[in-house]
């Protein structure tokens, strides 16, 4: 039977690719979709924990972060299309001075 | 191997190969109504008044050569019908067709008439009527077509549009039903008020209903909001590269869409299997005589109704159909808390 | 005990090949592909409702949306052509030094929950029932419910008027 060792390092290994896709890509978007693997990463923390205690408040506050990570994906896309508009790159180091 | 778990395996094998012919009877069924509505004959040259029909147009589907256009991406061209198919098919995987029955006696313990019995059912259905988005919008990318990537895209719009609708449907069925199982849901629905109205929830939730079978008629693709796939302004949409057994994958999956959300509203709303005059063990045929008139409710539609501009369809999907099952959702929730209070 | 190890290795190995992968497409249905089997992960520790909303939100929703911004910007390679002879990984400067970080993060985690102390095997209960996290989310927690829904009101209004085009 799986431990809740075994859910744990899962998801630190999940953590830590999401971690290097966001320092690695040079891509706007990969580096958005390795920002939700980090938050899924998480919310598999919080429902295991949540399971070894027997409380529902795991899966509660997985809900939130679902319902947050769904806001942030918006706007950073909705960022990210407006930078395309500028620049016609997704490469982040188009962006890196301050002038518009 | 217990009798229960071959009976189970057999039930699966059984819905599945229903779930086929449902498909191919419906492709009759459409083409003879069609012709009913407007006055002419339609296929009656191939087997007894054209039943044969369905049959034939298979042989000549599978006889098709296999077109794929150079440009099109060869993995994504080739997965997206397959993930409209098993999405179509893996709905109908949690909807009860009958009462737990023991197959006149053959079984010790009774064998529920569903091939997975889980006590999220409703959401379950939802969730698969999100991921068959992702069949439509990759044919369209994947064909590298204007005509295909924007039907793909509109169509793709257009479903996760009407997703919420659907959705705010089914929470105000369950604001009644107190329950995510289907099977409970339908088991609510036995028995009648004053021994002559049935206890459907259609009579309880009459705008729920209709605003299920829209946004339903909707989420398939299917008239007056066909717009996508409309052979006048859009080529075929999505599909239009695609030939053959591809094709017919494609076909396949809006049809048994068709029968799934037809089997998702006989059960939340039209009682699932009870009914007068028959014993319980009967009931399935009950249940497959609500879900032909709502397949006929949907056939007669496409071929009476015009169909909606795109801008049409989007505003009337924004703009009446999620305030209206907003309202739907806040009235329901406020008549249980007065009549149960 | 093997479904764990099936559905982890797909996570893993799905969320490898998301950061990999050239294509962004091919990175959009891979992160897909790990949902799913974090979902099935979820059904195993008994939580049948996260399950299906992540297929319902995560899966269906917000991958949908990341897929409609790749196909409408149809952006060329990110890569130079001296970039493009390596592989991703293998790139020099700030990009190596970013995976080891990553790599010693892991390590890192992975130490300090496989030294000493029980290996946390899990409380026998029964599956959490969508009632009783409904009950929770209307009495304990409805404040930060209701805050919720303005936090999507504030998006919704945000993405509108950040992807708004100025007419010209």
């Amino acid at each position: 039977m799986p431990t809740l060792n075994h859910y744990l390092l899962l998801s630190a290994v999940l953590f830590s690719i999401g971690t290097a896709g966001v320092f690695v890509r040079r891509n706007l978007i990969t580096i958005l979709l390795s920002i939700e693997i980090m938050l899924n990463a998480v919310n598999l923390t919080f429902v295991a924990f949540g399971r070894a205690m027997g409380s529902a408040d795991g899966q509660i506050i997985v809900f939130f972060v679902m319902t947050v990570a769904a806001a942030e994906a918006a706007i950073g896309l909705a960022i990210v299309i407006a930078l395309f508009r500028h620049r016609e790159s997704l490469n982040p180091d188009m962006f890196t001075q301050l002038k518009w | 191997m217990t009798p229960l778990f071959i009976a189970q395996i057999v039930l699966t094998l059984f819905v599945f190969f229903m779930l086929l012919n449902s498909a191919a009877v419906m492709v009759y069924v459409e083409r003879k109504v069609a012709a009913m509505l407007q006055q002419r004959l339609g296929p009656y040259l191939v087997g007894p008044k054209g039943m044969l029909q369905p049959l034939a147009d298979v042989v000549k589907l599978m006889f098709k050569e296999e077109l794929r256009p150079k440009a099109a991406d060869a993995f994504l061209f080739a997965l997206a019908p397959i993930i409209s198919a098993t999405c179509a098919f893996a709905a109908f995987a949690v909807v009860p067709f009958g009462a737990d029955t023991t197959l006149f006696g053959l079984l010790d313990t009774p064998l529920r008439l569903q091939v997975a019995d889980v006590n999220v059912a409703v959401l379950v259905i939802f969730a698969i009527a999100s991921m068959s988005v992702y069949g439509i919008v990759l044919a369209g990318w994947s064909s590298n077509s204007k005509y295909s990537l924007l039907g793909g895209l509109r169509s793709s719009a257009q479903m996760i549009s009407y997703e919420l609708s659907y959705g705010l449907a089914l929470a105000a069925v369950l604001l009644i039903g107190n329950s995510l199982s289907l099977s409970d849901l339908v088991n609510r629905q036995a028995g009648t008020w004053l021994g002559v109205l049935p206890r459907w929830f259609i009579f309880v939730q009459p705008l729920g209903f209709v605003i299920y079978m829209l946004a339903g008629i909707a989420e398939t693709n299917r008239a007056p909001f066909d717009f996508p796939e409309a052979e006048q302004e859009l080529v075929a949409g999505y599909h239009t590269e695609y030939s053959s057994m591809s094709f017919a994958m494609f076909f396949l999956a809006e049809y048994i869409n068709m029968v799934t959300v037809s089997a998702v509203a006989t059960d939340l709303f039209l009682g699932g299997w009870h009914g007068p005059f028959l014993p319980a063990s009967l009931g399935w045929i009950w249940f497959l005589l609500k879900v032909a008139a709502i397949l006929f409710f949907y056939v007669w539609m496409r071929w009476t109704l015009p169909r909606y501009r795109y801008d049409q369809l989007m505003t009337f999907g924004w703009k009446v159909l999620l305030p209206l099952a907003v309202v739907n959702l806040l009235a329901t929730a406020a008549a249980v808390l007065y009549f149960t209070a | 005990m093997i479904l764990f190890y099936l559905f982890a290795a797909v996570a893993v190995g799905a969320s490898l090949l998301v950061i990999a992968q050239r294509n962004p497409i091919y990175s959009v249905l891979l992160l897909i592909a790990s949902f799913g089997a974090l979902s099935g992960l979820y059904v195993m520790l008994d939580a049948p409702f996260v399950a299906v909303i992540q297929i319902v939100v995560y899966a269906g929703a917000i991958m949908v949306l990341f897929l409609f911004v790749v196909m409408l910007l149809n952006a060329p390679h990110e890569d130079t052509e001296a970039d493009e002879r390596r592989h991703i990984l293998l790139r020099s400067g700030p990009l190596r030094f970013g995976a080891f970080l990553a790599a010693v993060l892991a390590s890192e985690l992975g130490w300090a929950l496989t030294r000493g102390g029980d290996a946390g095997a899990f409380a026998g209960g029964a599956t959490t029932s969508v009632a009783a996290i409904g009950r929770s989310l209307f009495t304990d927690y409805a404040f930060a419910f209701e805050v919720t829904s303005v936090l999507i009101l504030v998006a919704m209004v945000g993405a509108v008027v950040l992807a708004h085009r100025e007419k010209a």
